[in-house]
């Protein structure tokens, strides 16, 4: 064990409150859990299923940014269309859960999904056979974005698209992918997605229970994430990927082949952000075609940048908080938060440009700064 | 108001006795209100011998059932549906008989044989007319039952018909008749079947395909021969309306991004509220209509400087606040941008509703130009098109010609030289920016006529236009312009095939495909600039 927790800790010195915040997290989601099942409903400390689901959620998100973090800032590849990575890994996991609904759909088909019967259709599509095994469904929900990413990594990094072309593009891809999943014949319910599940490997989706060990899970797993996102940009792998971020011509002149390294990179950043949207679904029980507009993969991008780019903790800080901040204000003035976020994306670039993060920092050479000016006085 | 009133009394009363019908036909109409069903159409003829122009109304109401009498004096009105309530209108000056209810007037009847009858008299009255316009549709509107009397009439008039595509109309008109007249030789059948295949009307195609079932194996020929010349024709028609409405979106994206080429082009500025900057124009419009709603004709004039300045001075208030403190930070100066758009969006959402704003379009605009009964091109889009050529080519005589353009050609080329040679980058930067936005304003301008204007109306854009600018090669106006175009028709000319939502995924598909080919565009900057 000890080996382990030496094997995720090594490295540099950035990842030291790497094992600290893992601990948090892990005893926040415990005390929460506990919190929910144990004690009850109307004790002071009780936590509903409701703000459960709430943190499960913001939880999924922070993994999605972790996902970003990672390439935009230690590779410095901004990608627009990280949403598409999430919505399909999601995609994967509503089609599980779709087939398990079995005929208590309201035409009560036995194999048929609701809308399929709907359109008339008669047999299942061949991209649905399978879905109906949990582990094939979750292998999908990690090979279909990875394989998306590796094909699109593989074709731009090789013709060393960069900079804000790459982002255009990968918006695009997720623009399209939102076009083609708003139609009906594609066969993932087309504008009304995937919804209306019962249960996830035969435990009722609505029950405590199921939304604890959900949450439970999503905590688990981005920990994991975590660890070992920390473990691999400490190596020499991520000092290479450092490296290509600062000065990419210079990386390749030295020998490496900097396109290699950035097609894996992306590769299991997609891989995370599979993972967080297959994470995501049963909680909110429900993927559309919304999840691929460009809009909400750009979002990804502010928590990042809000928590600070270049640190893994600081992106899942910024998912946290800018959700928190959104699940407010929406209930508090609906049409304020696009305000809100409009000024943050402008305030955070302009004054913050390392984010929360790197706050203390920039306070601290301010700091040093004026007291230089005060011995030079 | 009391000279308003008189002047409508004083023209009324010198219109009354130019449109009302002289006393023969009074007494026609009169007779009209006692007459049988059986016996009407008689009377229909005998209308049209003694009737002109004027009769004109009548017979319309008739023809829709319409025409109603006034039991106690046998006058005759028409019926019109205003607001969901039956009023009546004296039939030639249109003017509303006030307290008149549907128990006091009956219903003159109308059958099929009298509809296909007054059809033809309406269109006969109209052969007549002095507006070429008018004969001609109403030679068109005889084509569907051509009958041996209006046959005669036709071939009458035709001789001294002095306007030509009037007298091709009725040449179609004439042939439809002998083509299927059996009493006629058929080597003049023949030749009628032979100039019906050069028309493009509906009814000609539904004859010829008649013709092609009858018995006689020589017409029959005749007329597939016919027909297949006619489909090969509105084939071509329909692929030039393709292209019409290819070179149409075309025409949309070029406006929508040929200030984005020169913003993230020129100064390798990529800004994501260059939609929003549409939208504002395009809401431009809409303010510039409320503030003068009489003049909407003219409201376009006005429309398209205030959206420039609209946004041009936005633009260069977002270039001084923020795009200039992130300098040489292209992801960073992306992200602020999209923040900003996101303000504006809501902005607008707030001041004006979200809904969508009805703008209209002015009665120059509207309309289209009818070139056969296969293609008619609307004229809201040529014009636009035609727009967008021409601020294509001032944007290039401004970077070609002008001091500004010297200048921003300067910096983008390389920036610190054109510092050291005096040049003041932050106002080039400042300009070009506003220049850039201020035409994404008039673009608004253009798309108001299109689509509707909301607040998400950038947003359709954004992708598509630096799409474009991606396709056309960064910094290379004659890129956007073929760029544009090409993507435009490729667009159109994959729908009929794909369905729209398909052939948008085709084109992002091949441009990012393109991209890994030509990773620079269409047209890429070459030399050290390219660097």
């Amino acid at each position: 064990m000890s080996k382990l927790i030496n094997w995720f800790t090594e490295g540099r010195s950035s990842g030291k409150y790497t094992l600290p915040f893992v601990i948090l997290l892990l005893g926040v989601t415990v005390l929460a859990s506990a919190a929910n099942l144990l004690l009850p409903q109307d004790s002071a400390l009780y936590v509903s299923t409701y703000s459960i689901t709430l943190l499960g959620k913001y939880l999924c998100y922070a993994m999605l940014a972790l996902a970003v973090d990672i390439i935009w800032g230690y590779c410095g590849i901004l990608s627009l269309g990280h949403g598409a990575f999430f919505a399909l890994g999601g995609y994967a996991m509503g089609m599980y859960l779709m087939r398990q609904i079995g005929d208590r759909g309201v035409y009560g088909h036995p194999e048929l999904p609701d809308f399929m019967v709907f359109l008339d259709w008669q047999e299942l599509p061949w991209f649905w056979l399978g879905m109906d095994q949990f582990w094939f469904a979750m292998v999908m929900a990690v090979v279909v974005p990875g394989l998306l990413a590796f094909v699109f990594g593989w074709l731009a990094f090789r013709s060393r698209v960069t900079g804000v072309y790459l982002s255009i593009m990968t918006q695009a891809l997720t623009y399209a992918l939102l076009l083609a999943f708003f139609r009906n014949e594609m066969g993932f319910g087309g504008n009304n997605g995937l919804t209306d599940f019962k249960e996830i490997l035969g435990f009722d989706l609505q029950a405590d229970s199921t939304r604890v060990s959900l949450f439970i899970a999503t905590a688990v797993i981005l920990s994991l994430v975590l660890l070992a996102s920390q473990r691999i940009l400490s190596s020499r792998l991520g000092k290479v990927t450092l490296a290509v971020r600062d000065a990419e011509p210079r990386t390749r002149f030295i020998g490496y082949r900097t396109e290699r390294y950035k097609v894996w990179l992306f590769v299991y950043s997609a891989v995370i952000a599979g993972v967080a949207g297959a994470l995501y679904v049963p909680q909110v029980g429900i993927i559309n075609p919304g999840e691929f507009s460009p809009i909400n993969s750009i979002e990804i991008v502010i928590w990042v940048a809000v928590g600070g780019r270049g640190t893994l903790i600081g992106a899942i800080i910024g998912a946290l908080l800018v959700n928190y901040a959104k699940t407010r204000f929406t209930a508090i003035m609906p049409d304020g938060w696009l305000f809100a976020l409009g000024a943050l994306f402008v305030l955070v670039t302009l004054f913050l440009p390392k984010g929360l993060m790197g706050l203390y920092g920039q306070l601290q050479s301010k700091r040093r700064q004026s007291a230089e000016q005060e011995v030079q006085s | 108001m009391k000279l308003f009133l008189s002047l409508c009394l004083f023209l009324s009363a010198c219109m009354t006795p130019a449109l009302a019908a002289s006393a023969e036909t009074d007494a026609l109409l009169q007779q009209l209100t006692q007459t049988k069903l059986s016996k009407m159409p008689a009377m229909v003829q005998q209308l049209e011998a003694t009737g002109d122009e004027s009769l004109l109304p009548v017979f319309r109401a008739w023809l829709a059932g319409d025409l109603h009498y006034i039991r106690d004096d046998n006058t005759l009105v028409v019926e019109v549906d205003v607001n969901g309530v039956d009023t009546y209108q004296d039939p030639y000056t249109q003017a509303t008989i006030a307290g008149l209810t549907s128990k006091q007037v009956r219903k003159i009847k109308v059958n099929n044989k009298l509809r296909g009858l007054l059809r033809g008299v309406i269109a006969r009255i109209q052969l007549t007319s002095r507006d070429a316009g008018v004969r001609e549709s109403a030679v068109r509107a005889l084509l569907a039952d051509i009958d041996g009397e209006t046959f005669a009439t036709l071939e009458r008039i035709y001789p001294t018909e002095p306007n030509s595509d009037v007298r091709s109309m009725m040449q179609t008109a004439l042939s439809i008749y002998t083509a299927q007249d059996q009493n006629s030789s058929q080597s003049a059948r023949l030749a009628a079947i032979d100039v019906l295949g050069d028309s493009l009307e509906n009814d000609v195609r539904n004859v010829l395909l008649s013709l092609e079932r009858s018995d006689n194996p020589v017409l029959s020929s005749a007329a597939t021969q016919a027909l297949v010349s006619i489909n090969r024709q509105v084939e071509r028609y329909a692929l030039v309306d393709q292209l019409f409405f290819g070179l149409s979106l075309g025409s949309v994206l070029l406006l929508a991004s040929i200030g984005l080429a020169i913003t993230f082009g020129v100064m390798g500025v990529i800004n994501m509220a260059h939609g929003e900057m549409i939208m504002l124009g395009a809401y431009t419009t809409y303010v510039v209509q409320l503030l003068m709603p009489n003049y909407i004709d003219y409201s376009i004039w006005v429309a398209i400087p205030a959206a420039f300045l609209v946004s041009g001075l936005m633009g260069v208030v977002i270039e001084r606040l923020v795009i200039c403190r992130l300098h040489g930070r292209p992801l960073e100066t992306l992200l602020a941008t999209f923040g900003i758009s996101l303000i504006l969006q809501q902005l607008v959402r707030t001041i004006f509703s979200p809904l969508n704003r009805q703008v209209s379009t002015p009665s120059w605009m509207s309309g289209s130009w009818e070139i056969n009964p296969v293609l008619s091109l609307t004229l809201n889009r040529l014009y636009i098109l035609a727009f967008a050529l021409l601020v294509f080519f001032a944007l290039v005589m401004i970077l070609k010609k002008s001091s500004l353009g010297l200048n921003v050609r300067a910096v983008s080329q390389n920036r610190s030289m054109a510092k050291a040679m005096g040049v003041k980058t932050e106002w080039v930067d400042a300009m070009t920016f506003g220049l850039g936005s201020g035409i994404a304003g008039i673009a608004g301008v253009a798309l108001s006529q299109l689509t509707n204007v909301g607040p998400n109306l950038g947003q359709a854009y954004i992708i598509d236009s630096f799409m474009v600018v991606v396709f056309g090669g960064v910094g290379n106006l004659l890129g956007t312009l073929v760029a544009a175009f090409t993507l435009g028709i490729a667009n159109k000319f994959l729908e009929p095939t794909t369905g729209a939502v398909l052939a948008a995924i085709f084109v992002l598909v091949f441009i990012i495909l393109f991209i890994q080919k030509r990773p620079k565009g269409l047209f890429p900057q070459k030399g050290r600039a390219a660097e």
